[in-house]
Protein backbone atom coordinates (compact mmCIF):
# COMPACT_ATOMS: atom_id res chain seq x y z
CA UNK A 1 0.00 0.00 0.00
CA UNK A 2 2.72 2.44 1.01
CA UNK A 3 4.94 1.17 -1.79
CA UNK A 4 2.12 1.60 -4.30
CA UNK A 5 1.43 5.17 -3.21
CA UNK A 6 5.14 5.97 -3.39
CA UNK A 7 5.58 4.33 -6.77
CA UNK A 8 2.58 6.10 -8.22
CA UNK A 9 3.92 9.49 -7.16
CA UNK A 10 7.50 8.72 -8.22
CA UNK A 11 6.43 7.58 -11.67
CA UNK A 12 4.18 10.60 -12.14
CA UNK A 13 7.08 12.87 -11.15
CA UNK A 14 9.76 11.23 -13.26
CA UNK A 15 8.03 9.98 -16.40
CA UNK A 16 8.58 12.38 -19.32
CA UNK A 17 5.61 14.45 -20.37
CA UNK A 18 2.63 15.51 -18.31
CA UNK A 19 2.38 18.55 -16.09
CA UNK A 20 4.83 17.47 -13.41
CA UNK A 21 6.68 14.94 -15.53
CA UNK A 22 10.36 14.70 -16.28
CA UNK A 23 11.82 16.01 -19.48
CA UNK A 24 12.43 14.35 -22.83
CA UNK A 25 15.84 16.03 -23.07
CA UNK A 26 17.93 12.97 -22.10
CA UNK A 27 16.29 11.09 -24.94
CA UNK A 28 16.90 13.89 -27.45
CA UNK A 29 20.48 14.11 -26.21
CA UNK A 30 20.87 10.38 -26.82
CA UNK A 31 19.55 10.68 -30.38
CA UNK A 32 21.67 13.76 -31.02
CA UNK A 33 24.85 11.85 -30.18
CA UNK A 34 23.89 9.06 -32.59
CA UNK A 35 23.15 11.64 -35.24
CA UNK A 36 26.37 13.63 -34.78
CA UNK A 37 28.73 10.67 -34.68
CA UNK A 38 28.69 9.95 -38.46
CA UNK A 39 29.33 13.63 -39.13
CA UNK A 40 32.35 13.55 -36.87
CA UNK A 41 34.03 10.36 -38.07
CA UNK A 42 32.81 10.14 -41.65
CA UNK A 43 30.11 8.06 -43.27
CA UNK A 44 31.96 4.79 -44.15
CA UNK A 45 29.36 2.07 -43.46
CA UNK A 46 31.84 -0.60 -42.25
CA UNK A 47 33.36 1.71 -39.68
CA UNK A 48 29.98 2.90 -38.43
CA UNK A 49 28.67 -0.65 -38.19
CA UNK A 50 31.77 -1.69 -36.23
CA UNK A 51 31.89 1.21 -33.77
CA UNK A 52 28.26 2.37 -33.77
CA UNK A 53 27.12 -0.02 -31.04
CA UNK A 54 29.75 1.33 -28.65
CA UNK A 55 28.69 4.89 -29.40
CA UNK A 56 25.08 4.04 -28.58
CA UNK A 57 26.26 2.60 -25.26
CA UNK A 58 28.25 5.68 -24.37
CA UNK A 59 25.34 7.90 -25.36
CA UNK A 60 22.99 5.82 -23.20
CA UNK A 61 25.33 6.11 -20.25
CA UNK A 62 25.60 9.88 -20.60
CA UNK A 63 21.85 10.22 -21.08
CA UNK A 64 21.39 8.35 -17.79
CA UNK A 65 23.32 11.11 -16.00
CA UNK A 66 21.01 13.91 -17.10
CA UNK A 67 17.97 13.13 -14.91
CA UNK A 68 20.04 12.62 -11.75
CA UNK A 69 19.81 16.23 -10.62
CA UNK A 70 16.09 16.11 -9.96
CA UNK A 71 15.99 12.52 -8.77
CA UNK A 72 16.45 12.99 -5.02
CA UNK A 73 17.50 16.56 -4.23
CA UNK A 74 14.08 18.20 -4.61
CA UNK A 75 12.37 15.79 -2.23
CA UNK A 76 15.18 16.00 0.27
CA UNK A 77 14.85 19.77 0.28
CA UNK A 78 11.08 19.85 0.55
CA UNK A 79 11.12 17.40 3.46
CA UNK A 80 9.34 14.49 1.80
CA UNK A 81 11.80 11.97 3.23
CA UNK A 82 11.43 13.52 6.71
CA UNK A 83 7.68 13.13 6.54
CA UNK A 84 8.04 9.55 5.30
CA UNK A 85 10.40 8.78 8.18
CA UNK A 86 7.84 10.15 10.65
CA UNK A 87 5.35 7.68 9.22
CA UNK A 88 7.75 4.81 9.70
CA UNK A 89 8.51 4.39 6.00
CA UNK A 90 12.13 3.28 5.73
CA UNK A 91 14.38 5.33 3.48
CA UNK A 92 15.30 2.07 1.75
CA UNK A 93 11.68 1.53 0.72
CA UNK A 94 11.37 5.06 -0.60
CA UNK A 95 14.62 4.62 -2.51
CA UNK A 96 13.62 1.25 -3.98
CA UNK A 97 10.44 2.84 -5.28
CA UNK A 98 12.42 5.76 -6.64
CA UNK A 99 14.81 3.36 -8.40
CA UNK A 100 12.01 1.47 -10.11
CA UNK A 101 10.36 4.72 -11.19
CA UNK A 102 13.67 6.11 -12.46
CA UNK A 103 14.28 2.99 -14.55
CA UNK A 104 10.74 3.06 -15.95
CA UNK A 105 11.11 6.74 -16.77
CA UNK A 106 14.27 6.46 -18.83
CA UNK A 107 15.00 2.89 -19.93
CA UNK A 108 11.97 1.86 -22.04
CA UNK A 109 12.13 5.10 -24.00
CA UNK A 110 15.87 4.72 -24.37
CA UNK A 111 15.43 1.21 -25.80
CA UNK A 112 12.87 2.60 -28.20
CA UNK A 113 15.18 5.44 -29.23
CA UNK A 114 18.01 2.94 -29.70
CA UNK A 115 16.17 1.69 -32.81
CA UNK A 116 16.36 4.95 -34.78
CA UNK A 117 19.85 5.49 -33.38
CA UNK A 118 20.93 2.09 -34.71
CA UNK A 119 19.41 2.96 -38.06
CA UNK A 120 21.30 6.26 -38.17
CA UNK A 121 24.53 4.38 -37.56
CA UNK A 122 23.63 1.62 -40.01
CA UNK A 123 24.02 -1.24 -37.51
CA UNK A 124 23.23 -4.71 -38.94
CA UNK A 125 20.15 -6.52 -37.59
CA UNK A 126 21.88 -9.06 -35.33
CA UNK A 127 23.93 -6.33 -33.70
CA UNK A 128 20.79 -4.30 -33.03
CA UNK A 129 19.33 -7.28 -31.19
CA UNK A 130 22.49 -7.70 -29.11
CA UNK A 131 22.54 -3.98 -28.41
CA UNK A 132 18.93 -3.93 -27.23
CA UNK A 133 19.38 -7.01 -25.04
CA UNK A 134 22.54 -5.50 -23.59
CA UNK A 135 20.82 -2.21 -22.85
CA UNK A 136 17.90 -4.07 -21.30
CA UNK A 137 20.33 -5.90 -19.03
CA UNK A 138 22.49 -2.88 -18.27
CA UNK A 139 20.02 -0.04 -17.72
CA UNK A 140 18.69 -1.29 -14.34
CA UNK A 141 22.27 -1.16 -13.11
CA UNK A 142 22.70 2.35 -14.48
CA UNK A 143 19.46 3.41 -12.78
CA UNK A 144 20.66 1.91 -9.50
CA UNK A 145 24.08 3.59 -9.58
CA UNK A 146 22.43 6.83 -10.62
CA UNK A 147 20.05 6.72 -7.67
CA UNK A 148 22.75 5.96 -5.11
CA UNK A 149 24.89 8.79 -6.43
CA UNK A 150 21.98 11.22 -6.65
CA UNK A 151 21.21 10.51 -2.99
CA UNK A 152 24.85 10.92 -1.97
CA UNK A 153 25.22 14.26 -3.72
CA UNK A 154 21.70 15.59 -3.06
CA UNK A 155 22.68 17.84 -0.17
CA UNK A 156 25.83 19.21 -1.82
CA UNK A 157 26.12 22.39 -3.79
CA UNK A 158 26.92 21.55 -7.41
CA UNK A 159 25.90 18.00 -6.65
CA UNK A 160 24.63 17.38 -10.15
CA UNK A 161 27.99 17.88 -11.83
CA UNK A 162 29.67 15.75 -9.19
CA UNK A 163 27.05 13.05 -9.70
CA UNK A 164 27.98 12.84 -13.35
CA UNK A 165 31.64 12.41 -12.57
CA UNK A 166 30.95 9.80 -9.89
CA UNK A 167 28.68 7.73 -12.10
CA UNK A 168 31.24 7.22 -14.83
CA UNK A 169 33.76 4.96 -13.02
CA UNK A 170 30.99 2.89 -11.44
CA UNK A 171 29.32 2.42 -14.79
CA UNK A 172 32.49 1.14 -16.47
CA UNK A 173 31.87 -2.58 -15.71
CA UNK A 174 28.40 -2.37 -17.20
CA UNK A 175 29.79 -0.60 -20.23
CA UNK A 176 32.63 -3.10 -20.71
CA UNK A 177 30.39 -6.14 -20.70
CA UNK A 178 27.39 -4.53 -22.33
CA UNK A 179 29.30 -3.00 -25.22
CA UNK A 180 31.65 -5.99 -25.26
CA UNK A 181 28.70 -8.23 -26.13
CA UNK A 182 28.62 -6.51 -29.52
CA UNK A 183 32.09 -7.80 -30.43
CA UNK A 184 31.45 -11.42 -29.50
CA UNK A 185 28.56 -13.43 -30.84
CA UNK A 186 27.75 -15.37 -27.62
CA UNK A 187 25.40 -14.36 -24.84
CA UNK A 188 27.88 -14.60 -21.94
CA UNK A 189 28.67 -10.90 -21.92
CA UNK A 190 24.99 -10.01 -21.71
CA UNK A 191 24.54 -12.44 -18.83
CA UNK A 192 27.49 -10.80 -17.07
CA UNK A 193 26.02 -7.35 -17.69
CA UNK A 194 22.77 -8.53 -16.15
CA UNK A 195 24.63 -9.99 -13.17
CA UNK A 196 26.49 -6.74 -12.44
CA UNK A 197 23.28 -4.84 -12.99
CA UNK A 198 21.39 -6.96 -10.47
CA UNK A 199 24.15 -6.56 -7.94
CA UNK A 200 23.87 -2.77 -8.20
CA UNK A 201 20.07 -2.96 -8.04
CA UNK A 202 20.30 -4.98 -4.84
CA UNK A 203 22.75 -2.58 -3.19
CA UNK A 204 21.53 0.83 -4.34
CA UNK A 205 18.43 1.26 -2.12
CA UNK A 206 20.52 0.60 0.99
CA UNK A 207 23.34 2.91 -0.07
CA UNK A 208 20.88 5.64 -1.07
CA UNK A 209 18.83 5.21 2.12
CA UNK A 210 21.93 5.54 4.27
CA UNK A 211 22.97 8.61 2.29
CA UNK A 212 19.63 10.28 3.00
CA UNK A 213 19.85 9.55 6.71
CA UNK A 214 23.38 10.92 6.75
CA UNK A 215 22.29 14.07 4.92
CA UNK A 216 19.86 14.83 7.75
CA UNK A 217 22.45 14.75 10.45
CA UNK A 218 24.81 17.47 9.33
CA UNK B 1 -1.50 12.10 37.37
CA UNK B 2 -1.39 12.51 33.62
CA UNK B 3 0.16 9.93 31.32
CA UNK B 4 3.39 10.95 29.73
CA UNK B 5 3.36 11.62 26.00
CA UNK B 6 7.00 12.49 25.53
CA UNK B 7 10.02 11.64 27.58
CA UNK B 8 13.44 12.76 26.43
CA UNK B 9 16.75 12.54 28.23
CA UNK B 10 20.18 13.98 27.70
CA UNK B 11 19.61 15.66 24.37
CA UNK B 12 22.66 17.26 22.84
CA UNK B 13 22.83 19.13 19.59
CA UNK B 14 25.64 20.40 17.46
CA UNK B 15 25.57 21.76 13.93
CA UNK B 16 28.99 21.42 12.38
CA UNK B 17 31.40 23.03 14.81
CA UNK B 18 28.76 24.95 16.71
CA UNK B 19 27.56 23.47 19.97
CA UNK B 20 23.94 24.49 20.27
CA UNK B 21 22.49 23.02 23.44
CA UNK B 22 23.05 20.09 25.72
CA UNK B 23 21.91 18.11 28.76
CA UNK B 24 18.32 18.82 27.90
CA UNK B 25 15.68 16.66 29.54
CA UNK B 26 12.06 17.08 28.56
CA UNK B 27 8.90 15.56 29.88
CA UNK B 28 5.50 16.39 28.46
CA UNK B 29 2.28 14.91 29.77
CA UNK B 30 -0.52 13.93 27.46
CA UNK B 31 -2.49 17.08 26.61
CA UNK B 32 0.47 19.25 27.55
CA UNK B 33 2.27 21.87 25.54
CA UNK B 34 5.78 23.26 25.31
CA UNK B 35 6.61 26.68 23.97
CA UNK B 36 10.19 26.78 22.70
CA UNK B 37 11.85 30.15 22.70
CA UNK B 38 15.28 31.59 22.24
CA UNK B 39 17.12 33.72 19.71
CA UNK B 40 17.62 32.73 16.08
CA UNK B 41 20.14 29.98 15.58
CA UNK B 42 19.91 28.62 19.12
CA UNK B 43 18.67 25.28 17.81
CA UNK B 44 14.87 25.34 18.12
CA UNK B 45 14.32 23.72 14.75
CA UNK B 46 17.12 21.25 15.44
CA UNK B 47 15.45 20.30 18.72
CA UNK B 48 12.18 19.68 16.89
CA UNK B 49 14.03 17.49 14.42
CA UNK B 50 15.65 15.58 17.27
CA UNK B 51 12.25 15.09 18.90
CA UNK B 52 10.89 13.91 15.54
CA UNK B 53 13.66 11.31 15.40
CA UNK B 54 15.22 12.87 12.32
CA UNK B 55 18.47 13.94 13.97
CA UNK B 56 20.57 12.02 16.47
CA UNK B 57 20.54 13.55 19.96
CA UNK B 58 23.81 12.02 21.05
CA UNK B 59 26.82 13.99 21.97
CA UNK B 60 29.28 13.17 19.21
CA UNK B 61 32.41 13.22 21.36
CA UNK B 62 33.66 9.80 22.24
CA UNK B 63 36.22 10.84 24.85
CA UNK B 64 34.30 12.69 27.53
CA UNK B 65 35.22 11.73 31.07
CA UNK B 66 31.91 10.04 31.81
CA UNK B 67 31.81 8.20 28.51
CA UNK B 68 29.23 8.83 25.82
CA UNK B 69 25.92 10.03 27.10
CA UNK B 70 23.16 8.43 25.12
CA UNK B 71 20.37 10.83 24.28
CA UNK B 72 16.94 9.26 24.05
CA UNK B 73 13.53 10.36 22.84
CA UNK B 74 10.42 8.31 23.55
CA UNK B 75 6.92 9.10 22.41
CA UNK B 76 3.69 7.42 23.31
CA UNK B 77 1.71 7.67 20.07
CA UNK B 78 2.37 8.90 16.56
CA UNK B 79 3.86 12.30 15.85
CA UNK B 80 3.29 14.83 13.12
CA UNK B 81 5.75 17.55 12.12
CA UNK B 82 5.06 20.84 10.41
CA UNK B 83 8.14 22.93 9.74
CA UNK B 84 8.75 25.84 7.39
CA UNK B 85 8.02 23.63 4.41
CA UNK B 86 4.54 22.44 3.51
CA UNK B 87 6.06 19.37 1.82
CA UNK B 88 3.63 19.19 -1.06
CA UNK B 89 4.59 18.75 -4.71
CA UNK B 90 5.06 22.23 -6.13
CA UNK B 91 3.75 21.77 -9.65
CA UNK B 92 0.73 19.63 -8.86
CA UNK B 93 -2.67 21.04 -7.92
CA UNK B 94 -3.17 21.27 -4.15
CA UNK B 95 -5.78 18.51 -4.12
CA UNK B 96 -3.52 16.01 -5.94
CA UNK B 97 -0.55 16.96 -3.80
CA UNK B 98 -2.53 16.36 -0.61
CA UNK B 99 -3.99 13.16 -2.05
CA UNK B 100 -0.52 11.55 -1.98
CA UNK B 101 -0.32 12.00 1.80
CA UNK B 102 -3.97 11.01 2.16
CA UNK B 103 -3.22 7.69 0.45
CA UNK B 104 -0.03 7.20 2.40
CA UNK B 105 -1.74 7.85 5.73
CA UNK B 106 -4.61 5.55 4.82
CA UNK B 107 -7.10 8.41 5.20
CA UNK B 108 -10.17 8.80 3.02
CA UNK B 109 -11.05 11.46 0.46
CA UNK B 110 -13.69 12.65 2.90
CA UNK B 111 -10.99 13.26 5.53
CA UNK B 112 -9.04 15.24 2.97
CA UNK B 113 -12.04 17.32 1.92
CA UNK B 114 -12.85 18.00 5.58
CA UNK B 115 -9.27 19.07 6.32
CA UNK B 116 -9.21 21.40 3.30
CA UNK B 117 -12.58 22.85 4.29
CA UNK B 118 -11.36 23.38 7.84
CA UNK B 119 -8.25 25.22 6.68
CA UNK B 120 -10.24 27.38 4.26
CA UNK B 121 -8.66 25.80 1.21
CA UNK B 122 -11.77 24.24 -0.32
CA UNK B 123 -11.74 26.64 -3.26
CA UNK B 124 -8.03 26.18 -4.01
CA UNK B 125 -8.07 22.46 -4.83
CA UNK B 126 -7.00 22.87 -8.44
CA UNK B 127 -4.42 25.61 -7.90
CA UNK B 128 -0.83 24.36 -8.25
CA UNK B 129 0.97 24.51 -4.91
CA UNK B 130 3.67 26.88 -6.20
CA UNK B 131 1.03 29.58 -6.83
CA UNK B 132 -0.13 29.55 -3.21
CA UNK B 133 0.81 32.46 -0.97
CA UNK B 134 2.90 32.02 2.19
CA UNK B 135 -0.18 31.92 4.39
CA UNK B 136 -2.00 29.54 2.07
CA UNK B 137 1.00 27.21 2.07
CA UNK B 138 0.96 27.23 5.85
CA UNK B 139 -2.73 26.35 5.78
CA UNK B 140 -1.99 23.58 3.27
CA UNK B 141 0.67 22.27 5.64
CA UNK B 142 -1.88 22.18 8.45
CA UNK B 143 -4.33 20.37 6.15
CA UNK B 144 -1.61 17.74 5.61
CA UNK B 145 -1.12 17.53 9.36
CA UNK B 146 -4.85 17.11 9.98
CA UNK B 147 -5.06 14.34 7.38
CA UNK B 148 -2.21 12.52 9.11
CA UNK B 149 -4.24 12.26 12.34
CA UNK B 150 -1.08 12.05 14.42
CA UNK B 151 -1.44 12.06 18.20
CA UNK B 152 1.20 14.70 18.92
CA UNK B 153 2.35 17.70 16.95
CA UNK B 154 5.71 19.35 16.51
CA UNK B 155 5.21 22.82 15.06
CA UNK B 156 8.00 25.06 13.83
CA UNK B 157 6.84 28.69 13.57
CA UNK B 158 3.23 27.64 12.90
CA UNK B 159 1.97 31.20 12.67
CA UNK B 160 4.36 32.46 10.01
CA UNK B 161 2.48 34.18 7.24
CA UNK B 162 -0.97 33.53 8.66
CA UNK B 163 -3.61 36.24 8.89
CA UNK B 164 -5.51 36.84 12.14
CA UNK B 165 -8.23 34.36 11.17
CA UNK B 166 -5.53 31.82 10.45
CA UNK B 167 -3.86 32.43 13.80
CA UNK B 168 -7.17 31.94 15.61
CA UNK B 169 -7.80 28.78 13.60
CA UNK B 170 -4.38 27.32 14.43
CA UNK B 171 -4.83 28.11 18.14
CA UNK B 172 -8.19 26.38 17.97
CA UNK B 173 -6.68 23.30 16.29
CA UNK B 174 -3.94 23.13 18.90
CA UNK B 175 -6.50 23.38 21.71
CA UNK B 176 -8.56 20.58 20.14
CA UNK B 177 -5.54 18.33 19.75
CA UNK B 178 -4.60 18.92 23.39
CA UNK B 179 -8.15 18.27 24.51
CA UNK B 180 -7.99 14.85 22.87
CA UNK B 181 -4.77 14.03 24.70
CA UNK B 182 -2.12 15.17 22.24
CA UNK B 183 1.07 16.88 23.28
CA UNK B 184 2.10 19.95 21.32
CA UNK B 185 5.57 21.37 21.01
CA UNK B 186 5.72 24.77 19.38
CA UNK B 187 8.73 26.84 18.41
CA UNK B 188 7.42 30.33 17.83
CA UNK B 189 8.61 33.89 18.05
CA UNK B 190 5.10 35.16 17.78
CA UNK B 191 2.74 35.24 20.71
CA UNK B 192 0.60 32.15 20.58
CA UNK B 193 -2.18 31.13 22.94
CA UNK B 194 -0.93 28.04 24.73
CA UNK B 195 -2.61 27.85 28.13
CA UNK B 196 -0.48 26.17 30.83
CA UNK B 197 2.41 25.57 28.44
CA UNK B 198 5.91 24.85 29.72
CA UNK B 199 8.19 27.62 28.60
CA UNK B 200 11.50 26.21 27.38
CA UNK B 201 14.28 28.67 26.62
CA UNK B 202 17.24 26.90 25.02
CA UNK B 203 19.60 29.53 26.43
CA UNK B 204 19.12 27.80 29.78
CA UNK B 205 20.62 24.61 28.40
CA UNK B 206 24.15 25.28 27.21
CA UNK B 207 26.24 22.41 25.88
Amino acid sequence: MVMLALLKRDIATLLPGGRRGGSLLPLLFFLAVAMLYPFAVGPEPQMLARTGGGVVWVAALLAAILPLERLVAADLESGVFDQLALRGVAEEVAMASRMIAHWLAFAPLLLLAALPASALLGLPGDKVTTLLLGLLAGTPGLAAIGLAIAALTASLRGGAALAGLMLIPLAVPILIFGAGALARPDATAIALTAAISLLFVAMAPFAAGAAIRAARDN
Amino acid sequence: MQASALTAWELFCRRGDRLLFGSLDLWVESGGAVHLTGPNGIGKSSLLQILAGLRTPTRAEALTAAGIKQGRVEWLGRIGLLDGRCTLDEVTPLETALAFWTRLDGASRIDQAAAMERMGLAALGDVPVRYLSTGQRKRAGFARLLIQKADHWLLDEPLNGLDSDGVALVEELIAERRASGGAIIVASHQAIALPDAQLLDLRDHPW
